[in-house]
C-alpha cells in the first residue's frame, strides 16, 4: 500500500464513521433545530470531507459537500431554519456522499454519478428565505475553520462552558503575552478573580479528555487480526485445559504452580481478547433514528425513538448478526404497528408513537427489547390467518393460548399485512428474523396487548466462541451442556435411583421441591441406551435445564466437570442432527459433542415445537398439548363428572347466595367488588343440563380477572388442586372442552376456559387485550 | 478426473487396504495419513459416519469407508487408520484397514469397473488400475465424502 492509498483509506474509514454520526445528528437536529452543538458538529464533518476530497481531487464529492456546507452555514448563521424538507435534502446529501465513498472504496474512483438535481435542490433551498431567526452570537459558534482534530484551548473551553466572557479571556491572554508572564492562563484567570479554581480544573480535565480520546487512547485494528487472535486464544485455552489436567495427575509442585499461573493468564488473556471484540450495541442502533424518520415520513406517521442501554456491549460477530433482524423489527413496527396520528388520537393515544429500544445484560446473555405503543397484535386475527393459511386446524387453534397464537407470526410464510408495502410484509418476514436469531444461539419472543403495543424480546449470548459448559457422561461417552441452560444438578443415590423417578402414564417425572419435573433420558434421546435406569445403578444425575420457558430434567450417568469449552462447528455430515450444537475438544484431547438443549427438549416434546417448520400443522399444536406440567383446579358436576381448570386461569374462588343473582339482559350477573360480574353456568354451557337450585343454595364460582374485567364460572363443587403432566390427554373434544386426561386416577375433562369466558362476556378479550 | 489422468501419462496414488482390496486416492487430494486416533462416536448419525477425531485442535469427521462401500465391519479390536483428505467443506478422514505405499500408475493400466460390481461400490469406484499382481481400485473421493 503506498502512501496515497493509505491516506485515502484513512479518509474513507473516518468519513464512514462521521457519516453515521451525521445521520443521527441531523435527525436529532430536527427535534432541536437551534442546537449549537449539533449544528457545529454537522458543519465540521461536512467541512472536513469537503476539504479532504478537494485535496484528494474527488471533484464530485467536493461539489456536493460544497453546496451542503453552504446550506449548513446559512442554517448555522440563523438565516435559515431547519424544516423537514431541508433535513431530507441534507440526509439525501449524506446518502450521496456515502454512495461516492463506497464507489471510491470499491473502484478507486467516484464513478460517474449524476447529482445535478440534488445540487440544484440544495442550492435552491439555500436561497429560499424562510423565517430567519436571530443569528447566534459569533463567539458561541466559533467553528468557521476548525482544525481536523481540534483540541480546544483552555480559554475556549472556559468560554463555551459559560464561566467567563470572551473579552476577559482575550484580555488575560494579551496580558500574558505582552508582559511575558510565565504563569499559565488558568492561573492568571483565577488570580484576577474572573473564574473559580474548580472551573479551571474542570476545563483542564475536559481538555485532557478531548486530547486523549481522539489521539492517544485508541488505534484502529483490522477485524481479521482480532478474529485470528480469538482463534489462537481458543487454541490456548484448549492447551491450557490439557496441561492443567495433566499437571493434576503428576506429583510435581513446580509443574502445578506453573500450570496454575498459566491457567490464570490464559483466562485473563481470553477475557481481554474477548473484550477487544466487544462493541456497544449503539453501533447498530445509531442507524435506527434515520430509518424511522424516513419511514414515518413516507407513511405520514409520527414516531419518536427512545433508546436505553446503548452502551451495552456485544461480541462483534453477534452484533453483526443482529443487524438485519433489528432493522426488520423496527421497520415492521413503523410500518404495521404504529398507527397514523389520526388513528392514534381516535384511540385516545398521543399522536406521536413511541419506539423503545432497550438493551441490558442478564445472566450472561444480552436482552434486546423492541417495544412500540402501536395497535398490538390481535391473537384472533393471527389465529384466523393461521387457519386460513393452513398452518393449523381450527381445533388446534382452539387449544392454544393467546400467547402461543401470537407467536405464530414466527411461522414460515406468515404475514398478516393486508397490503404489500415496499417496506415489509412480503411474506418472508418474522420467520427469517427468528431463524437469524436462532442461528446465533438466541431466542425471540413476542408479547402484545391489543391496542397497547407490542414488545419483541431477543435474548442472545454474549459470545459464541468460548462458553462455559458442564460435561456429563452417558453410555460411556462424554457430552458438553452449555451452562446458559443449566439450572441445577440433582444427584440420586441408592434407593432414590429407583424410587425417586415416578411415572405418569409412562412419562417419567421427578418431584423437585414439590413440583413435578418432566424427565428426559439422554441415552434414549440419542438412541444409545434403554431410556431407563438399570436396577443395579448406585447413582444417577438429573441435570435440570431450562429450554425456553420450560424446565426439564436430563437424566445422565455421571457429571464430570465444568470447564470453558471452545465451540467447533460440525461438518455438514452432521448438520442434519438437531441435538448437537457443535463439538469441542476436552482437556484430555478427546472430542465431545455439545448438546443443543432446546433441540433436545423439542425432540422429547418438552417444549412446543411451534417453530418446527417441517412438522407443519400437526407438529405445532400437537406438541403443545403433549407434556406440560400444569397446576389444575379440579371441579365437579353432578356425582360423576370432573373437570379441570388451569390454576393460571383462576383468580379467586367465591361463593354467592343464589338470591344475589340479578339479570342484565339475558345474562346472569352478581354485584361483586363494586362491579358487575357476569356469570356463566358451566353445566349449561357444556350442555350437561342443570336443575334450578333452591334459592337458599350457595353458588360456587371460579372468578377470573384480567385488566379489571372479571367473569364468574359457576361450578357445582370445588374438589381439589392437582399438579399434573398433561402428557396423556386424549383429543376427543366436545364443545367447550380441550380433551380429557387422567388426573388423580379419575378421567377428568379439561375445560376450554377461553371459550367459556367468551360465552359469559363476548367482549372480554377485546377490551382487556391479552 | 479420468480425462486428466489420460492427459498425464502417470498418476501417483496413496493406497490403502479395505477388506483385502487395494484402494487408492490421488495423492493431490490427501492432506495426511495418520495412525489410529481415538474417536468419539456420534449417536443418531448415519452409520457411515465413524466418529469425530481431534486433528491437532481441529474437529474432523471420520467416515467409515467399509460401511460406505457396503463391506462387512472391521473385526473387533482392529483399529482403523486415517487417510485425511481435503474436500470443499474442509478436511475429512477416511477410515481404512491398513495404509499401503504410494504407487505410480499409468493411464494405460486403467479400466472402468465392470457392471458386475455392486451398485453401491460402483458409485464410489472410478475404475481399476491393472497392476502386475493386483488391482488398484481408484476411489472417487468427492463422492465418497458425500454422506
Amino acid at each position: 500500500m503506498n502512501e496515497m492509498d493509505e491516506i485515502v483509506q484513512e479518509f474513507l474509514v473516518e468519513s464512514h464513521e462521521n457519516l453515521d454520526q451525521l445521520d443521527q445528528n441531523l435527525v436529532a437536529l430536527e427535534k432541536d433545530p437551534t442546537s449549537r452543538d449539533l449544528l457545529s458538529s454537522i458543519f465540521r464533518t461536512i467541512h472536513t470531507i469537503k476539504g479532504t476530497s478537494g485535496f484528494l481531487a474527488y471533484h464530485a464529492l467536493e461539489a456536493i459537500t460544497h453546496v451542503g456546507e453552504n446550506l449548513l452555514s446559512r442554517l448555522r448563521d440563523g438565516e435559515l431554519v431547519l424544516t423537514p424538507e431541508l433535513t431530507s435534502a441534507l440526509l439525501d446529501m449524506v446518502d450521496a456522499v456515502r454512495g461516492l465513498l463506497r464507489s471510491i472504496e470499491q473502484d478507486g474512483g467516484e464513478g460517474e454519478p449524476d447529482h445535478t438535481e440534488l445540487i440544484e435542490r440544495l442550492t435552491r433551498l439555500q436561497s429560499s428565505t424562510s423565517e430567519p431567526r436571530p443569528a447566534l452570537p459569533a463567539d458561541e459558534l466559533d467553528v468557521e475553520e476548525p482544525a481536523p482534530l481540534p483540541v480546544a484551548k483552555l480559554g475556549e473551553v472556559l468560554v463555551s462552558s459559560g464561566v467567563v466572557e470572551q473579552e476577559d479571556v482575550v484580555e488575560a491572554v494579551i496580558e500574558q503575552k505582552s508582559s511575558g508572564d510565565s504563569r499559565p492562563l488558568g492561573e492568571i484567570l483565577v488570580q484576577t478573580g474572573m473564574v473559580a479554581q474548580h472551573d479551571v480544573d474542570t476545563a483542564l480535565q475536559a481538555q485532557a479528555d478531548g486530547k486523549r480520546s481522539v489521539a492517544d487512547s485508541s488505534i484502529r485494528v483490522d477485524v481479521s487480526l482480532l478474529d485470528a487472535l480469538m482463534n489462537l486464544v481458543g487454541e490456548l485455552v484448549l492447551t491450557r485445559n490439557q496441561i492443567v489436567q495433566h499437571a493434576a495427575t503428576r506429583d510435581d509442585l513446580d509443574l502445578t504452580r506453573a500450570s496454575q499461573r498459566l491457567n490464570l493468564i490464559a483466562s485473563e488473556l481470553q477475557e481481554g481478547v474477548m473484550k477487544t471484540r466487544m462493541q456497544p450495541i449503539d453501533s447498530v442502533w445509531q442507524k435506527v433514528p434515520r430509518v424511522v424518520r424516513d419511514l414515518s415520513l413516507s407513511f405520514g406517521k409520527k414516531v419518536r425513538v427512545e433508546m436505553q442501554g446503548r452502551e451495552t456491549e456485544l461480541d462483534r460477530t453477534i452484533l453483526e448478526a443482529t443487524k438485519d433482524p433489528l432493522t426488520h423489527l423496527v421497520r415492521n413496527a413503523v410500518d404495521h404497528a404504529i398507527e397514523t396520528p389520526d388513528a392514534r388520537v381516535a384511540a385516545g393515544k398521543s399522536p406521536e408513537g413511541t419506539l423503545l429500544l432497550r438493551a441490558y445484560h442478564e445472566s450472561g446473555q444480552v436482552n434486546i427489547e423492541i417495544t412500540d405503543d402501536g395497535k398490538g397484535i390481535d391473537p384472533a386475527v393471527i389465529g384466523a390467518k393461521a387457519v386460513e393459511k393452513g398452518l393449523l386446524t381450527p381445533e388446534q387453534l382452539g387449544r392454544m393460548g393467546p400467547r402461543e397464537i401470537t407467536n405464530l407470526i414466527f411461522e414460515a410464510g406468515f404475514s398478516t399485512s393486508q397490503t404489500v408495502t415496499n417496506v415489509s410484509g412480503r411474506g418472508v418476514g418474522m420467520d427469517v428474523v427468528k431463524t437469524n436469531i436462532e442461528k446465533i444461539g438466541g431466542t425471540i419472543d413476542v408479547q402484545s396487548r391489543v391496542g397497547h403495543g407490542t414488545t419483541f424480546r431477543i435474548k442472545i449470548p454474549l459470545t459464541l466462541a468460548i462458553i462455559p459448559a458442564l460435561t456429563v457422561t452417558c453410555a460411556g461417552d462424554r457430552y458438553a451442556i452449555p451452562q446458559v441452560s443449566l439450572l441445577e444438578l440433582v444427584r440420586l443415590e441408592g434407593e432414590a435411583v429407583q424410587s425417586g423417578i415416578e411415572q405418569i402414564h409412562g412419562a417419567p417425572v421427578y418431584r423437585l421441591r414439590g413440583n413435578l419435573l418432566p424427565l428426559v433420558y439422554l441415552d434414549r434421546e440419542l438412541a444409545v441406551g434403554p431410556g431407563q435406569l438399570d436396577r443395579s445403578r448406585q447413582t444417577a444425575y438429573i441435570v435440570v435445564l431450562q429450554a425456553e420457558d420450560r424446565q426439564f430434567g436430563l437424566v445422565v450417568d455421571d457429571v464430570v466437570d465444568t470447564e470453558e469449552i471452545v465451540v467447533k462447528p460440525l461438518s455438514k455430515h452432521l448438520k442434519g442432527i438437531p441435538c448437537y450444537a457443535g463439538a469441542t475438544i476436552l482437556g484430555d484431547g478427546r472430542v465431545a459433542l455439545i448438546l443443543d438443549v432446546l433441540a433436545l427438549a423439542q425432540q422429547a416434546n418438552v417444549v412446543v415445537v411451534g417453530r418446527d417448520r417441517g412438522a407443519g400443522a400437526q407438529g405445532s399444536a400437537g406438541g403443545a398439548a403433549s407434556s406440560d406440567i400444569e397446576t389444575l383446579l379440579v371441579v365437579g358436576f353432578g356425582a360423576e363428572r370432573r373437570m379441570a381448570i388451569p390454576l393460571a386461569m383462576v383468580t379467586r374462588l367465591e361463593e354467592f347466595p343464589v338470591g344475589s343473582i340479578e339479570h342484565a339482559g339475558s345474562r346472569e350477573v352478581v354485584q361483586y367488588r363494586d362491579q358487575i360480574l357476569p356469570l356463566i353456568r358451566l353445566s349449561s354451557f357444556l350442555g350437561l343440563g342443570y336443575s334450578e337450585p333452591a334459592t337458599d343454595e350457595v353458588l360456587q364460582v371460579v372468578v377470573y380477572s384480567e385488566d379489571g374485567r372479571s367473569v364468574g364460572l359457576v361450578v357445582d363443587t370445588i374438589l381439589d388442586i392437582a399438579e399434573q403432566v398433561l402428557s396423556s390427554r386424549s383429543d376427543f373434544a366436545d364443545h367447550g372442552l380441550l380433551g380429557s386426561a387422567v388426573v388423580q386416577e379419575h378421567i377428568t375433562e379439561l375445560l376450554d376456559v377461553r371459550q367459556a369466558i367468551l360465552a359469559a362476556d363476548p367482549h372480554f378479550y377485546a377490551t382487556a387485550g391479552v | 478426473m479420468s480425462i486428466t489422468s489420460a492427459e498425464k501419462a502417470t498418476q501417483l496414488f496413496t493406497t490403502f487396504v479395505l477388506d483385502g482390496h487395494l484402494f487408492g486416492v490421488e495423492v493431490e487430494s490427501v492432506q495426511e495419513v495418520i495412525r489410529y486416533q481415538e474417536m468419539t462416536r456420534i449417536p443418531l448419525a448415519t452409520d457411515a459416519v465413524g466418529g469425530l477425531i481431534n486433528l491437532r485442535g481441529q474437529v474432523i469427521t471420520a467416515l467409515d469407508l467399509r460401511r460406505r462401500l457396503g463391506m462387512p465391519d472391521r473385526q473387533e479390536g482392529r483399529d482403523p487408520m486415517n487417510v485425511v483428505v481435503r474436500t470443499e467443506d474442509g478436511a475429512v478422514s477416511l477410515l481404512v484397514d491398513e495404509i499401503g505405499a504410494v504407487i505410480e500408475t499409468r493411464t494405460a493400466q486403467f479400466e472402468p469397473p465392470p457392471d458386475t460390481v455392486t451398485a453401491k461400490a460402483k458409485d464410489l469406484i472410478r475404475g481399476a488400475y491393472k497392476l502386475e499382481n493386483t488391482l488398484l481400485l481408484a476411489l472417487d473421493v468427492s463422492r465418497a465424502v458425500e454422506v
